[in-house]
């Protein structure tokens, strides 16, 4: 799982008569334990390609295959199966359930997964105190200011170890020693577990973490770079 | 669905503290009138059919065959008396008395009226049917009561006699003879119930079957079962014991009184349909409730899905949200229907509009609504059944999120 191939992917939408490109074109192939980012102005088409590879969104046209799958052929069952087992997601918007606490946002997939309830309790309060959440277990995400917030979405994209993280601006709120931390965290779990990470970004420090740099503009992809990542102790 | 997920769905059902309890409102207002109307029929039903088959018919009837739909003088049983003592002695069962009846026209000194004279075995009598219980003047007839009356209050008044005065009565016997007779005023019924206040007298069987040459024939063996449920029962082992008699039919008290089963089924049908309307009201509540709640939730749906829940989970969470809703209803609702439908059922109720049935059923003017299990259930469980099946729609709303799109909603 987790070797990604994109293949002449397109993608438009129409704003009333406007039509605006999302896609252009897309070719890339990210293999198993790369650590990638993307990045590029605002409007070039992040958002949309990771939307597209976590098949929440379909191209118009091209092709993703994902470990030999056709993401973008597959039914909506089984590639809700496919998000919930093997891709975690955190949204620009964090997009935390307000009801649920902390600990039980992050509870939640593992729930749907099946995880049995002491197995995700400890889950979550260890996976809350690596992204530095310890004491808030119990707020709901209007009592935690907007980092908190981001931090408790990235917690729950990587509590139960998915084979692919997708994170859409993970730092966007988080001061700088936080978000430094945040990529030790993620550079660890893509180094120990292998998990791949494609993480979009405008952050230049967020950038010199990723083994590879893939810069977007206007839905191409305008340069595709392998770098070495600065140490995990930097800050 | 473990801890988190009912957790989840009871808190979102908080999240419009005041929407959710206007629904559930409704839900505990309907269901506990549901309790109090269901439990007031039950006790209402239960009274009406006490009392009109005490009053006279009993629950259950030997006849001639063509009695019931034709009541002649020539439609008899023989030995009616001997056929009496044997049921008694074989049910075991006290409550069975053989009866005579024919027309007349009773005369005092001033008037004349047509009447009913039922011949009655006074021992057995009081134990099948209320008017000897219902004297208001004198008293009942005795073992060995030969030329006296008991007659109803009406008939008393019309015919202007009383205790102790003489009544003539003239009518045709079993062989088209001359029957007619002189009979002393003993006792005086009221039984509320007009018809009988009005035309209906009672003599022994004994005289009865002098004045009119009956010669050991009757008319009817009226019996009482212990209880209404025990009826069916006891036509089935009655039906048994007599099973060699020709032109003999054993009829129960639905066909007896078909006015009464009548007038109970078309109460039923006017109380069911307002019942319903009562649950398709509460049902739209639940339905505009929860579809409002599924799409101001549009955004979180769509993360839901983003994430790997389905469609079905969601839809599984709204119904489980309902299902909060229309229990929280449920219990609430039997509750304070239980309270008021209890209290009411001790102290006694009065309705408007039930003077008419209460007359024509000799029902008290009070009503005692009659609580049990299935008169505190049976509403407020097809209001949660309704509610439920009003989530279907919201849920299956959700089938058509598109968890991008979705998340882009407001
Ligand atoms: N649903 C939509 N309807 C119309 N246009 C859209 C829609 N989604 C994206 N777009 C457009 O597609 C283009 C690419 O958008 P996308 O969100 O992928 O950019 P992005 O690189 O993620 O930008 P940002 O850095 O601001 O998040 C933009 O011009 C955007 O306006
Ligand atoms: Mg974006």
């Amino acid at each position: 799982m987790s070797s990604i191939r994109c293949i002449q992917l397109c993608k438009t939408f129409r704003q009333g008569d406007e039509i605006i490109t999302g896609l252009d074109n897309v070719d890339i192939v990210i293999d198993e334990g790369e650590f990638v980012c993307l990045s590029g102005p605002s409007g070039s088409g992040k958002t949309t390609l990771l939307n597209a590879i976590g098949g929440l969104d379909t191209p118009d046209s091209g092709e993703i295959h994902m470990d030999g799958i056709r993401v973008d052929q597959l039914a909506k069952g089984p590639l809700a199966d496919m998000r919930l087992h093997n891709i975690g997601f955190v949204f620009q918007a964090y997009n935390l359930i307000p009801v649920l606490t902390a600990q039980e946002n992050v509870e939640f997939v593992m729930q749907v997964q099946g995880v049995a309830a002491a197995e995700r309790a400890q889950k979550a309060r260890d996976i809350l105190k690596e992204v530095g959440l310890i004491g808030m277990e119990d707020r709901k995400p209007a009592q935690l200011s907007g980092g908190q917030q981001q931090r408790v979405a990235v917690a729950r994209a990587i509590v139960s170890q998915p084979k692919l993280v997708l994170a859409d601006e993970p730092t966007a709120n988080l001061d700088t020693v936080a978000s430094s931390k945040l990529m030790n965290l993620f550079s660890q779990l893509n180094q120990n577990y292998n998990i791949t990470f494609i993480i979009a970004t405008h952050d230049k420090r967020v950038m010199s973490y990723a083994k590879r740099l893939i810069k977007m503009q206007d839905g191409k992809i305008i340069s595709d770079e392998m770098q070495t990542p600065v140490s995990g102790d930097e800050g | 669905m473990s801890n988190v997920s009912l957790r989840l769905a009871w808190r979102n059902l908080w999240r419009h503290k005041r929407r959710t309890w206007l629904t559930v409102g409704a839900m505990i207002f309907s269901n506990s009138l549901l309790v109090f109307s269901i439990s007031l029929q039950f006790g209402s039903y239960e009274m009406m059919i006490d009392n009109t088959l005490q009053a006279f018919s009993g629950h259950i009837q030997l006849q001639h065959e063509q009695y019931l739909d034709d009541p002649k003088m020539r439609h008899n049983l023989p030995n009616i008396v001997t056929t009496a003592k044997r049921l008694r002695n074989e049910l075991k069962l006290e409550n069975i008395g053989a009866r005579a009846a024919g027309f007349a026209l009773a005369s005092s000194r001033d008037r004349s009226y047509g009447i009913q004279i039922l011949g009655v075995e006074p021992l057995y009598e009081s134990r099948i049917s209320s008017i000897p219980g219902l004297i208001k003047e004198g008293q009942f007839l005795q073992q060995d009561s030969y030329d006296e009356i008991v007659i109803g209050s009406i008939l008393a008044r019309n015919l202007k006699i009383t205790i102790g005065d003489e009544l003539t009565f003239i009518g045709s016997g079993l062989d088209n003879s001359f029957a007619a007779g002189v009979v002393r005023v003993v006792g005086i019924f009221e039984s509320g119930i007009a018809d009988l206040d009005r035309s209906m007298a009672e003599v022994s069987l004994a005289y009865f079957d002098d004045s009119f040459a009956m010669r050991g024939k009757g008319h009817s063996i009226a019996i009482r079962a212990n209880n209404i449920e025990a009826v069916t029962n006891l036509q089935i082992r009655i039906e048994a014991l007599v099973d060699n008699q020709n032109h003999l039919a054993v009829r129960h008290w639905e066909e007896l009184q078909p006015g009464l089963k009548q007038a109970i089924q078309a109460d039923m049908t006017s109380a069911w349909f307002m019942y319903i309307v009562l649950i398709i009201l509460v049902a739209f509540s639940v339905l505009n409730t929860q579809l409002m709640s599924v799409l101001e939730r549009t955004r979180e749906f769509g993360t839901m899905m983003a994430l790997g829940l389905k469609p079905s989970n969601l839809s599984r969470l709204v119904v489980v949200e309902t299902s909060l809703m229309a229990g929280l209803g449920l219990l609430l609702g039997i509750a304070v229907g239980f309270v008021i439908t209890w209290y009411l059922s001790i102290v006694g109720f009065y309705y408007p509009g039930m003077e008419e049935m209460a007359v024509k059923f000799n029902l008290p003017d009070r009503m005692y609504p009659e609580v049990s299990l299935i008169s505190l259930t049976l509403g407020p469980g097809i209001v949660a059944f309704g509610s439920l099946v009003a989530s279907i729609y919201p849920a299956t709303r959700l089938y058509r999120l598109l968890p991008i799109e979705a998340m882009r909603a407001v």
